[in-house]
């Protein structure tokens, strides 16, 4: 156990503390937020962060361009970013593993509809449709969502199928067989939960991705609809105002590096603590 | 007394490619009786066990001119109806212990699951039987290891529990493949002790597979030795390590070093040449090439003969030829 180097220790440690911490902003936003982030107050514009000339006490981070508080614009924005990632994550996990697992156990001609599948997938370019489904269907989180969740399910599905077909052929899981178990017995009970730990590593990468898809979204101005504090919108708006106020470019930006960060952090690090717990 | 359990006539293995694993492979257990298959690595032994268990990998195919469980014919069998008889009158241990068991649940909770499944038994019922057996087959504080996940046993340990699974539901037929060949030696000898016990007591049929004549002398009442795919010879244990007769047999048994036996320093007895690969269509002897006996007539069919009743061999040679007659 004592066996991967410190350093590797600290980023996991770092990356569970930012995700948890970003997580519990977004799930208690409205008992931490100082300001309503949605209330405007043009007195207020443009106020810089608190540290710097000019700052304000009440606005820790400032206030953007329509004097709303900044920080609280953020809070809300976690939300936003971790809705996404977590609503993503499932949608295109149910699509991704189902699709795997059964490829992988069954093999043969449910193979080749899987391999087909997730080839015709990998074949999309993924901003492309992600924008034009977007920009058709219209703008709202349960679109963003569900566009993404239908397009990031590929690598679970590699994923899931490798190691299914690993699974398969290990002694416990003909132990199953000679034992009389049923075959959905042995794909739910004896495969399943001996790949859940891959998969958990892929879910953190596609979280990841999920959020930088929505920033990105958002900051062409087909993710989330504005008022909504998105973090990729909050950039988007900022754009115009980065050469005065470079702040209210670098907040929004260095957080989503920070989550991002976090997230793939945290997953290297339970990739090491799973594979060093089911190998030992 | 000794009634036929398990009874395979002319068992095919055939894999995709063009190979045949097993070819005409003929078995019988009789009921309390323990049958050893002994023979090379790759030589069908673990085909021939899984064709009967109906658990071959995909691409294989199977056919038998009969196969049957007391009575049960085998080969009419849906997936459901084997699925009944798996676990629950035929069980199966196999050979490592160290993945046999799933790292995901609890020791327990696999135990009872068989259970469940074949008996409807109640969680409790199944935990209070599987308690039972763990302490049956030697393992101390049953009731904690119940709780633990595999990665806390021991080899040993782990394939007691494996044996105390498959007997979860009184099998009538135990088939072992190779169950002790992962073991160090000592664990090895009190794996086999527990089998002959629980074999005594429980009037278990046992299927053994094994490539060790010592596990043979100790544990078989019934031996057949395969080759290439096929039962070369088969016979009473004692009536073959006294009189083997298939050139193949009289080989092996040359290769088990006895001590006294060997001059310190002499060569061990060996075998010359490598299984060879037997192509669809091959007829006549597949062991003629290593054999110090050979004649041009081996690559003609072999006639299956009989030395004396119960004792069958396979090959031209008359019982009794003479040891080093051609050599």
């Amino acid at each position: 156990m004592s066996g991967f180097p410190p350093l590797r220790r600290i980023a996991a440690g770092l990356g569970a503390v930012i995700v948890l911490g970003v997580a519990f902003a977004a799930i208690f936003a409205p008992l931490l937020v100082p300001h309503d982030p949605f209330l405007q107050d043009l007195n207020q514009r443009m106020v810089p962060p608190s540290w710097m000339e000019g700052g304000m006490p009440a606005h820790l981070f400032g206030t953007d361009q329509l004097g709303r508080d900044y920080l609280s614009r953020l809070i809300y924005g976690a939300r936003i970013s971790m809705l996404i990632g977590v609503m993503t994550v499932i949608t295109s996990g149910l699509i991704g593993i189902t699709l795997g697992v059964l490829g992988g156990f069954f093999g043969g001609r449910v193979d080749d509809v899987v391999m087909f599948a997730i080839t015709c997938r990998l074949s999309i370019p993924l901003i492309l449709v992600a924008l034009s489904v977007v920009s058709l269907i219209g703008s709202s989180l349960t679109v963003v969502v569900f566009t993404l969740g239908l397009l990031l399910w590929d690598r679970f599905a590699v994923v899931a199928r490798t190691t299914t077909m690993q699974v398969r052929t290990l002694d416990y899981v003909s132990a199953a067989w000679a034992a009389g178990c049923s075959r959905s017995y042995i794909l739910l009970r004896e495969v399943l939960p001996n790949i859940v730990h891959h998969l958990i590593v892929v879910a953190t990468l596609e979280m990841a991705l999920a959020i930088l898809l929505e920033a990105a979204l958002s900051f062409l101005g087909l993710g989330v609809p504005p008022p909504l504090p998105s973090w990729g919108l909050m950039i988007s708006e900022a754009k115009d105002y980065m050469f005065f106020s470079p702040w209210v470019i670098m907040v929004p930006g260095i957080a989503l590096f920070v989550l991002v960060l976090g997230i793939n952090f945290l997953g290297d690090g339970l990739r090491d603590l799973l594979g060093a717990t089911r190998d030992a | 007394m000794s009634e036929t359990l398990l009874d395979v006539q002319g068992l095919r293995v055939r894999f995709g490619g063009g190979t045949e694993a097993v070819r005409g492979v003929s078995l019988a257990v009789d009921r309390g009786e323990t049958h050893c298959l002994v023979g090379e690595s790759g030589c069908g032994k673990s085909v021939s066990a899984l064709a009967v268990m109906t658990l071959l990998a995909r691409g294989a195919t199977r056919s038998a001119e009969r196969m049957a469980f007391a009575g049960t014919d085998l080969l009419g069998l849906d997936e459901r109806g084997m699925a009944k008889l798996r676990g629950n009158r035929m069980a199966m241990i196999f050979q490592e212990p160290m993945t046999s068991l799933n790292p995901a649940y609890t020791v327990g909770s696999q135990m009872a699951e068989v259970m469940r499944r074949h008996r409807g038994a109640s969680r409790r019922a199944a935990l209070d039987r599987a308690a039972a057996l763990l302490g049956r087959v030697g393992i101390t504080a049953p009731g904690m290891r119940l709780a633990q996940y595999p990665h806390q046993l021991s080899g040993g340990l782990r394939q007691r529990v494996m044996i105390a699974m498959a007997l979860m539901c009184d099998p009538e037929l135990l088939i072992a493949d190779e169950p002790t060949t992962a073991l160090d030696v000592t664990v090895q000898a009190q794996i086999l002790r527990l089998l002959l016990e629980l074999q005594r007591e429980l009037g278990l049929a046992i299927l053994l597979i094994t490539h060790d004549l010592g596990i043979v002398a100790r544990m078989a009442h019934r031996v057949s030795v395969m080759y290439a795919g096929q039962v070369v010879e088969s016979a009473p244990a004692a009536d073959l390590f006294a009189a083997p007769t298939h050139p193949y047999t009289r080989g092996l048994l040359d290769c088990v070093p006895a001590p006294g036996k060997v001059a310190r320093g002499a060569q061990l007895g060996s075998i010359p040449g490598t299984v060879p690969r037997i192509p669809l269509g091959f007829t006549g002897c597949a062991f003629r090439d290593r054999c110090a006996q050979a004649m041009p007539e081996c690559s003609g069919d072999i006639p299956a003969q009989t030395r004396i009743p119960g004792h069958r061999y396979l090959c031209r040679l008359p019982a009794g030829w003479p040891r080093d007659a051609a050599a």
